[in-house]
């Protein structure tokens, strides 16, 4: 059968393009201009090629912010996937208990970032903040503000408080949604409580755990308000990542230039990232 | 396998049942012969299924004990009472190959491994999975996966039962037949005994040797088939088994006759004296034969489905059905006739003995 090609149906697509050049494109094309130009004042400009991305690539602050970056990253979703599956086993499946259990979960999902930065700002300070105090009465120096490891230490602890909750509800999700006969198939097969978790939990969560995993990857490689709020990415630059070194060179030094570079870079590592953890998961999948 | 004995079992979801109606499953008290074929037959909330998992160990009843070969096993866990039951929805191990699936409650049981290769492999032939042994459980299809199922079960030769629970129910129609044959073969060929859970009369009627009809947490009757059909001990039985139902309606009985309204029907014998409450007379559509001479009837529709034609018609102001076949015509004046063979006499709602 012979089709008609309207090529006028284009037309209909003509909005959603407008509209995703605006906010996306365009934006994206501006950044990408400062990245291959030198800017002066009265908007003089010289094109650079890519002498920025050469020097970002080649800084040895660079190298620090991205070692920081991935540190952080890893050690959050290190502690955040198993305690969040770890907490999600703990949950009740049915009862009153589950809502209550959901709403403690979601509460720390629903405050502004920049209200958590500064939650933990004062709750670690050493002299007024209980956590703070608590560690210091312990026997235990700890000042976030001029120690590096107290520093780190209270960044990764806010963040999987702030966060775990997100795989929690994720796993739940994807627990209750596996029928009784599975877990009574289990009991007749005589599986021990690991085999059960190992073949049929396990194997069920794997897509919500697949999503998990790279949201937390996403949020936690370009994270900057409560790290900012909380520390400012000192003492020094000891929680320095990406994002706050990107603002730093772009608004603190006013380097437009290796700013922009710098932002493609880390917007194309984080792309590749994603892309790399989506396929290897669902490969295994496809697999397995 | 093993004789299964429900004794006095009853059994109530709620914490602190008061009334009968608080009882999922009223009192069963029953055995499962060793080596027999049993269906559970009832409509959906009757408690078969909450008498199936008290007898698998899912469930604890409330009240009364259970029996393995004479040894009590009412508290033991379901690993400990050795049963294989296999669910409504087939339940596989998805990232595992059939292989290992069928190892798996064997390799949990610390079977050695030569032995559990042995029992796979005869399992294997046994269920027809021979050649898709080494494949992941994930991609096959819903008889295959039920086929594993109960592979799991088999596997474990010294099980006391093996029970189902509407097993068939996300099986193609085609399939169905394959596998309820499939069924049967080995339950001649290897004796185990088999409780089967289902609420589709074909389902029960070709599987099992013994029907047990659950109605409203009770057992209303426990027979063949053939029973089944022709003496229904409680009118629920008539009117769930066969299709159309049994035609149920009320008469007053005197001596050897039952009168309906205007018309006195001849019963095969006369009840025993004294019988009370509602009494009701009972025939089976295939028992009503429709000819020129008899009690007149006004058909109101005629459904032929294939082999017979189904009439519905109205006698003495209530619905009747009746079965004729194929080739036979429907008279002008129509009448019917009682084959007294088929008469059965209910008070309220059981079966009443008529002596000769």
């Amino acid at each position: 059968m012979d089709k008609t090609w309207n090529n006028k149906a284009w037309f209909m697509v003509l909005p959603v393009l407008v509209l995703v050049a605006f906010n996306a494109i365009i934006p994206l094309m501006t950044v990408v201009n400062y990245s291959v130009q030198e800017t002066f004042g009265n908007n003089l400009f010289f094109f650079e090629g890519v002498k920025w991305f050469q020097e970002v690539l080649n800084s040895p602050r660079f190298h620090a912010s991205l070692l920081r970056q991935v540190a952080f990253t890893g050690l959050i979703l290190l502690i955040e996937v198993p305690l969040g599956v770890a907490v999600a086993l703990a949950m009740p499946r049915s009862g009153p208990w589950v809502a209550v259990c959901l709403v403690l979960m979601s509460l720390p999902l629903l405050i502004p970032w920049n209200v958590v930065g500064a939650m933990w700002n004062i709750f670690a300070l050493p002299d007024i903040g209980l956590l703070g105090y608590v560690i210091n009465a312990m026997g235990i120096s700890y000042n976030f503000t001029s120690q590096p490891l107290s520093a780190w230490f209270t960044v990764v602890l806010m963040d999987v408080w702030h966060w775990t909750s997100l795989v929690v509800l994720l796993a739940y999700a994807g627990l209750v949604s596996i029928p009784d006969a599975y877990y009574q198939a289990a009991k007749i097969d005589g599986a021990s409580r690991w085999s059960v978790f190992r073949f049929i939990q396990l194997p069920k969560m794997k897509r919500v755990l697949t999503i998990a995993v790279l949201l937390r990857f996403m949020d936690s490689f370009m994270v900057y308000t409560e790290p900012f709020v909380l520390t400012g990415g000192g003492p020094g630059n000891a929680t320095t990542f990406l994002s706050i070194d990107l603002v730093k060179a772009a608004l603190g030094e006013f380097n437009l230039g290796i700013a922009a570079a710098m932002s493609i870079i880390y917007f194309l590592m984080t792309l590749l990232m994603s892309w790399l953890f989506y396929t290897l998961m669902t490969q295994s999948e496809a697999e397995g | 396998m093993a004789r299964i004995d429900c004794n006095h079992i009853r059994h109530a979801y709620g914490p602190h049942p008061k009334s009968d109606k608080d009882y999922a499953l009223k009192e069963v008290h029953h055995a499962f012969e060793d080596g027999g074929a049993y269906a559970l037959l009832g409509p959906s909330g009757c408690g078969k299924t909450t008498l199936l998992n008290i007898i698998s160990g899912l469930l604890y009843p409330s009240h009364g004990e259970l029996l393995f070969d004479g040894k009590d096993v009412t508290n033991l866990s379901t690993q400990e009472r050795n049963i294989a039951q296999v669910f409504q929805f087939p339940v596989i191990y998805d990232t595992m190959t059939v292989y290992d699936n069928l190892a798996f409650p064997l390799r949990n049981r610390g079977v050695a491994e030569p032995d559990v290769d042995r029992k796979v492999r005869e399992t294997l032939d046994m269920t027809g999975l021979a050649d898709m042994a080494k494949r992941k459980a994930r991609g096959l299809t819903a008889d295959q996966k039920q086929k594993i199922s109960l592979g799991r079960g088999l596997v474990r030769s010294d099980v006391n039962a093996i029970l189902f629970d509407e097993p068939l129910t996300v099986i193609d129609p085609h399939m169905k037949w394959v596998l309820r044959s499939q069924l049967k073969q080995l339950h001649r060929r290897f004796g185990f005994t088999m409780v089967y859970v289902t609420h589709d009369q074909t389902e029960a009627l070709t599987f099992a040797e013994n029907v047990v009809v659950m109605y409203e947490g009770e057992i209303v009757q426990i027979g063949s088939p053939a029973e089944l059909f022709e003496r229904p001990k409680h009118t629920f039985v008539g009117y769930f088994i066969g299709s159309p139902g049994m035609n149920v309606m009320p008469v007053a009985v005197e001596g050897r006759s039952a009168r309906l309204g205007s018309q006195t029907i001849e019963l095969p014998g006369a009840p025993k004296a004294g019988i009370t409450g509602a009494i009701e007379l009972g025939i089976r559509p295939e028992y009503i034969r429709l000819g020129a001479s008899g009690m007149p009837v006004s058909i109101r529709k005629v459904e032929d489905i294939g082999r017979h034609k189904v009439v519905r018609a109205s006698f003495e102001g209530r619905d009747i059905a009746a079965i004729v076949g194929e080739d036979e015509d429907i008279p002008a004046d129509p009448k019917i006739a009682f084959d007294p063979a088929g008469i059965n006499l209910y008070a309220d709602s059981w079966r009443v003995e008529m002596g000769g």
